[in-house]
């Protein structure tokens, strides 16, 4: 039930996440001029009528804020009363931490215009916690309990991890780009000016370049992780199935961008590709978290002095009471 | 001790900020002329005359879709565009070009503004589009529509502000403190709302009207840099000497792009 509610927050995130590229794609982030009120008015309270223009998306977003934040307080609530390991305790206090630090920064966006590091901050933020509850709803799972699937590859792990990391990476240089209005800074593709690279440069071309090229990193890495997962772990479904959703949404995600440009940001191909990216980073997560859960299980103990001296590690020990 | 006086000191700034940037809100504190500054002789002054052409066709301008807004389809009956070119009927005549002295003024105290400047949201437009104000003048910022604006002016000299206005007949005010060519305007719920203003610590603006004439009055006698701006066109200067009591015609001619651009 409570990976069940997990997966909730997690879809929510995901929702919220779309909204939040809406309110940048169409323009509508100060519609709103006040924060934590909306025109004077308490936000719950602030009439449908006229939720109007940019209106309905800033407001939007707000309100699916508020409510994956109060998605959060239970999930955190939840896990801290039925999960008796002390570090998904902490995970669950991390993620509301996380949402409650979203929201003032949210707000820090409103009432100091858009600033562009505050409103990349608050993007980067958006995808840590949205990471995070994926985190909880695969380390609340029955799959993650069962430690029998678990590989232990460590050329995997690198170059999961190292996929992971470019990811963030690169959705912080689209966070930026979108924030500095770089999104057009080179108007064709897949030619840039014309040409194979910029004939001339300024911040916002070196920003969007810099994107550009990182889609190719992030696109090599992936590839390479899922060659390395179909080769070395071809029945571990448990891998092979996010690896190969990875492969599918990178490509997606590469046709979005390049129609973001083609149709010079198209408020829903746009926002799409915000999300897509988020849905890359939270696939590559899930195949980094399996390919570490080996590790999950080997982790050095501390055990108590009273503590029964067949227990060998205090999180397998907290997993053996979490599956029961 | 020393950290209450840093407390003390910093909510002591904090307040005396917060009371400077709420100001009075009601005349207009143009500030004081400099040093050694005389007044205008009045009875020297003449005008500066002209008119604004475009030079070339005038590219179309873009079409607003007001569906987001009820309201503001509903106030509109005809079809809505956009007055980045507002032509004449001769297809030639420029209007919404900001007309202003740039250089060449001397050391002068200048009468203060009579009254105040106001922009006007009405039927989901700003009123006027193009117009200009001085330094420590009162903007008077009105809201006539029946459903509500936010007026977001995104300067680079002076401070940002975003005002909601969410009930018809609400009157904020606002004052510049630096002069800026030009302060953009925007109402980020209607995203085809935009206006300009060219804030000026001197008197010597006009916008151009329909039919690209413009005029400077009561300048006093100099050599004068006058440059024409316009939102999408850019910038022109003419060179104008003007001798006691005379008046001079000065043109601008902007070439119209050659595509649409917007």
């Amino acid at each position: 039930m409570l990976h069940r509610f997990a997966k909730l927050v997690a879809g929510s995130t995901v929702f919220l996440v779309l909204a939040g590229s809406l309110v940048t794609s169409t323009d509508s982030g100060l519609s709103v001029p006040d924060w934590p009120t909306s025109y004077g008015w308490n936000m719950f309270s602030f009439p449908p009528s006229m939720w109007v223009g940019g209106i309905f998306y800033e407001h939007g977003h707000r309100l699916i804020a508020t409510t994956v934040g109060m998605l959060t307080i239970v999930l955190a609530s939840w896990i801290w009363l039925v999960d008796p390991r002390t570090w998904m305790k902490r995970l669950g206090v991390a993620a509301l931490g996380a949402v409650i630090l979203q929201g003032l920064l949210g707000g820090l966006t409103v009432i100091f215009f858009l600033p562009p590091a505050v409103s990349t901050a608050h993007a980067a933020l958006a995808e840590i916690f949205f990471c995070t509850t994926v985190a909880i709803a695969l380390f609340t799972s029955p799959g993650w309990k069962r430690s029998d699937a678990a590989a232990d590859d460590s050329t995997l792990r690198r170059l999961a991890t190292t996929t992971t990391a470019l990811v963030f990476g690169q959705i912080l240089l689209g966070a930026a780009m979108r924030h500095t209005d770089a999104g057009l800074a080179i108007p064709d593709f897949p030619l840039m000016f014309g040409g194979l690279v910029p004939d001339h440069w300024d911040a916002k071309i070196a920003i969007h370049f810099s994107h550009r090229v990182g889609a190719l990193v992030v696109s090599m890495s992936i590839l390479a992780t899922a060659v390395r997962v179909w080769r070395a772990h071809a029945a571990n479904r448990s891998l092979t199935r996010p690896a190969t959703l990875l492969v599918a949404l990178v490509v997606v995600q590469i046709t979005l961008g390049a129609l973001t440009v083609l149709s010079r940001r198209d408020v829903w191909i746009n926002s799409f590709h915000v999300v897509c990216g988020a849905l890359v980073l939270a696939t590559s997560l899930v195949v980094t978290l399996r390919s570490w859960r080996v590790r999950f299980l080997s982790e050095p103990v501390r055990l108590k002095p009273d503590t029964t001296p067949a227990v060998r590690s205090v999180r397998l020990q907290a997993d053996q009471k979490a599956r029961a | 001790m020393r950290l209450r006086n840093v407390w003390v000191t910093t909510i002591s700034v904090m307040i005396a900020a917060s009371l400077a940037a709420c100001g009075g809100g009601g005349g207009n504190s143009v500030p004081p002329p400099p040093p050694g500054a005389t007044p205008v002789d009045k009875a020297t002054v003449g005008d500066i005359n002209g008119t604004v052409v475009l030079e070339g066709a005038a590219p179309k301008n873009e079409p607003i879709k007001m569906s987001a807004e009820p309201y503001c389809q509903k106030v509109n009956t005809t079809p809505q565009f956009q007055e980045t070119y507002t032509v004449g009927g001769d297809g030639k005549a420029l209007g919404n070009v900001f007309v202003y002295v740039k250089d060449g003024l001397g050391n002068y105290i200048y009468d203060p503004p009579s009254g105040s400047a106001t922009i006007d949201q009405k039927n989901c437009r700003y009123h006027p589009h193009v117009f200009g104000m001085r330094v420590g003048q009162t903007l008077e910022i009105l809201n006539s529509d029946m459903t509500l604006h936010n007026i977001h002016a995104t300067p680079k000299g002076n401070s940002e502000f975003n005002t909601g206005q969410p009930m018809q007949g609400m009157k904020t005010e606002h004052k510049f403190n630096t002069k800026e060519i030009m302060v953009p305007f925007k109402c980020d719920v209607h995203g085809w709302m935009n206006a300009y203003v060219g804030v000026l610590d001197h008197p010597y603006f006009a916008t151009s009207d329909d039919g690209g004439k413009f005029s400077l009055k009561g300048v006093p006698p100099g050599t004068y840099t006058i440059e024409a701006w316009h939102e999408r066109l850019g910038t022109q200067t003419a060179s104008v000497t003007l001798g006691a009591k005379e008046t001079k015609d000065v043109s601008f001619t902007f070439k119209a792009p050659a595509a649409p651009t917007n």
